[in-house]
């Protein structure tokens, strides 16, 4: 079943009535529905085109946010083989809004690491929808210790509403989980590609995504704040939200202008959760091409690069 | 109501109203209700002389009561573009910003400078909570990363005063690199093997938590500050539950393990001087022979300046819970009868400590 976002309303209707024809045409194998349904078929791809090609900030929220959008799990699955998942802080807890291990990406060893969401109630409630406590962090930070012993590329999927705001995360110390998380990531002299999947929120985002090669799906976002939250704060109106995310500045298009993210990986019409394997799949590609990239290059060299590539940016503002 | 306050506050205000003396020489302290005298509680570092309650301190007077002879060289910091996302919500950021000079005469929510300390070289950089709730946007990124290369440059450790509301939402993702930007000015400290002293004050919160304020060699926080990643409230309604007494305030963090030390802002120099001389391998410090900082100059009303904006800040600080009241019963009483002779006394005590020779 197709999870339709409000702005998608027209398209729903469209494709309902495509659907309710072939059904028609199952039940009465003389009725010729051909035509019809081929033309709603066109009308519906050329409303896709259209809301998708001019989607605004808030509704980039959305789509990246969309519940049946492929997340960590699904790329893991899809791109890597041998998957080993390697568990827990050693010191609290597994925190399972985090997964993460050992795979090969074409045949070479890596070490993947990404925030899951999640993708019905049982699985959301499992996985903290994604957002991660301190131990969340901390496995990252150990994973990240066995990449850089053992010579493994690191990739990142970001994918989080951001870290969890809860007693408990913040008595174990989550700001420091996420500092450490992010020094850990500066210190690695393994090559280190990240993926903005879906949501990059805030700090959470930046704690596995401090890395040698950003890259962002076409409708993913990436922010300081949720543009509710923005709202609530600047406009004392959390309706706002519309006006927020525009201001922002978080989609992977305005990072690209900015000079924040390298890349950004085209997603299948209509967002990634029409066509998942084809978004998956061209996000394996372009990560296979940002390794590629780095094969060979120094330890030291690469540390460099990376703590060059956030010195150097916000230096131009818009004007970039 | 407080008798002080009825009673007091309006018939000195009526004897010196007269002339000649400004009408806001007393400053009531949030925390106790004692009314300070301008003067001593400047000598006092802005810390209530009754209740140990500490307001807030511009960057200046601090490095004016922390450097050597109270003397210091400002860093210049490479200036980022101004309000780079042409970002305007109810009001212009740059409208914003503009207020913020007014209001605090800073260009910007950090101050870094060097000097000396206890005759040893230092860099120093303390974050603003008066401009924007020491948001932190490209500039305060850049002032830290300024800040550790002239550390670098000159082989002296660097002491970092954090004071923010987290991120300054008006720079949107820009203001979020501003993590992984300073964690790298944090690295380059390590990599130089040079100290890097964090002293969290309040209120230390978000992004700003989450990056350079908790990388520190040593972690000090001054006495009740609000320390956190997610601000009580966001809590709150997360979890649905009432969050025990003292939460996320300094006190509590060291207990769970979060911090080094809880120190007070009068005894932060003594206290710096011997940590630093101990991991540059120096000497210990002849205490005596060392010149002493100087008194800031009164601030005006700190406790008006201590109002957080919430509506400046992204790690809602201003939210936070109001601490419990520490002062005992019969303080008011006490004070009203010589209000300004508690805040002297205190301000002879922390100045004789700064002049004593070594305790060892
Ligand atoms: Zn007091």
């Amino acid at each position: 079943m197709t999870v339709y976002l409000d702005f998608e309303k027209p398209l729903a209707e469209i494709e309902g009535q495509a659907a309710e024809l072939r059904a028609l045409a199952r039940r009465n194998p003389e009725a010729d529905v051909d035509k019809e349904s081929q033309a709603l078929d066109k009308k519906a791809e050329e409303m896709l085109k259209q809301l998708y090609g001019g989607l605004d900030a808030w509704r980039k929220c959305q789509v990246a946010r969309h519940p049946e959008r492929p997340h960590c799990r699904d790329y893991i699955a899809r791109l890597f083989t041998d998957y080993t998942p390697l568990a827990g802080d050693r010191n609290f807890a597994d925190d399972h809004a985090v997964m993460g291990g050992l795979a090969r990406l074409d045949g070479t060893p890596v070490v993947v690491i990404g925030h899951e969401k999640g993708n019905d109630t049982k699985s959301r409630i499992e996985h903290n929808f994604g957002m991660a406590r301190p131990e969340g962090y901390r496995k990252a930070i150990r994973l990240m210790d066995l990449a850089d012993r053992f010579g493994l590329p690191v990739v990142s999927l970001v994918d989080t509403p951001g870290a969890y705001p809860g007693k408990g995360a913040e008595e174990r110390g989550q700001s420091e989980a996420i500092a450490r998380s992010t020094q850990r990531c500066l210190q690695l002299g393994v090559p280190m590609v990240t993926v903005v999947i879906g949501e990059g929120g805030s700090g959470g985002a930046v704690a596995f995504a401090t890395a040698n090669r950003v890259l962002m799906l076409e409708h993913s976002i990436y922010s300081v704040i949720s543009p509710e939250g923005c709202a609530s704060i600047l406009w004392k109106d959390a309706g706002k939200m519309q006006e927020a995310a525009a201001a922002l500045r978080l989609t992977a298009q305005d990072l690209k202008t900015l000079g924040l993210c390298d890349a950004i990986v085209p997603e299948p019409l209509g967002g990634a959760h029409r066509h998942p394997k084809q978004a998956i799949d061209a996000v394996g590609a372009e990560i296979l091409k940002a390794l590629g990239s780095m094969a060979g290059t120094k330890p030291k060299a690469l540390r460099d690069d990376r703590r060059k590539k956030f010195l150097g940016m916000g230096k131009n503002g818009l004007a970039a | 109501m407080n008798w002080i306050t009825n009673y007091v506050r309006p018939r000195i205000t009526s004897m010196f109203a007269r002339r000649d003396v400004p009408e806001n020489l007393w400053t009531k302290c949030d925390e106790c209700g004692t009314m300070l005298f301008h003067r001593e509680l400047a000598e006092n570092l802005n810390v209530c002389s009754n209740c140990g309650h500490h307001m807030y301190i511009a960057p200046r007077a601090r490095f004016t009561s922390l450097f050597d002879g109270g003397t210091f060289t400002e860093v210049k910091v490479p200036e980022p573009v101004v309000d780079p996302l042409s970002f305007r919500d109810t009001k212009k950021y740059s409208d914003r910003i503009r207020d913020a000079r007014k209001k605090t005469g800073e260009k910007e929510a950090m101050l870094v400078a060097t000097g000396e300390l206890g005759r040893m070289p230092l860099v120093a950089a303390a974050q603003d909570f008066n401009f924007m709730a020491g948001s932190m946007g490209m500039y305060v990124g850049n002032a830290i990363v300024a800040a550790a290369e002239t550390a670098v440059k000159r082989k002296a450790p660097l002491v970092l005063f954090s004071a923010a509301g987290g991120a300054r939402m008006q720079e949107g993702i820009l203001s979020l690199m501003q993590m992984p930007r300073t964690t790298v000015a944090v690295e380059m400290l390590r990599e130089a093997g040079l100290p890097y002293i964090v002293v969290l004050t309040h209120p230390t919160t978000g992004g700003v938590t989450a990056s350079y304020a908790m990388l520190g060699d040593v972690q000090i926080a001054e006495p009740n500050a609000l320390i956190c990643f997610a601000g009580p409230r966001v809590i709150e309604q997360t979890i649905h539950e009432k969050l025990p007494e003292g939460f996320q305030r300094a006190e509590y963090l060291l207990d769970h393990g979060m911090l080094d030390r809880v120190t007070p802002r009068g005894k932060q120099r003594d206290e710096l001087i011997d940590i630093l001389r101990m991991l540059m391998g120096l000497p210990p410090a002849i205490k005596a022979d060392l010149p002493p900082p100087a008194t800031p100059e009164p601030q005006g009303d700190p406790v008006t300046l201590s109002e957080p904006a919430a509506e400046e800040t992204a790690g809602l600080p201003a939210e936070a819970p109001k601490p419990a009241e520490p002062a005992p019963a019969e303080a008011p009483a006490k004070a009203a009868e010589t209000p300004a002779k508690p805040a002297a006394k205190e301000a002879d005590k922390d100045a004789g400590k700064t002049r004593a020779p070594s305790k060892k």
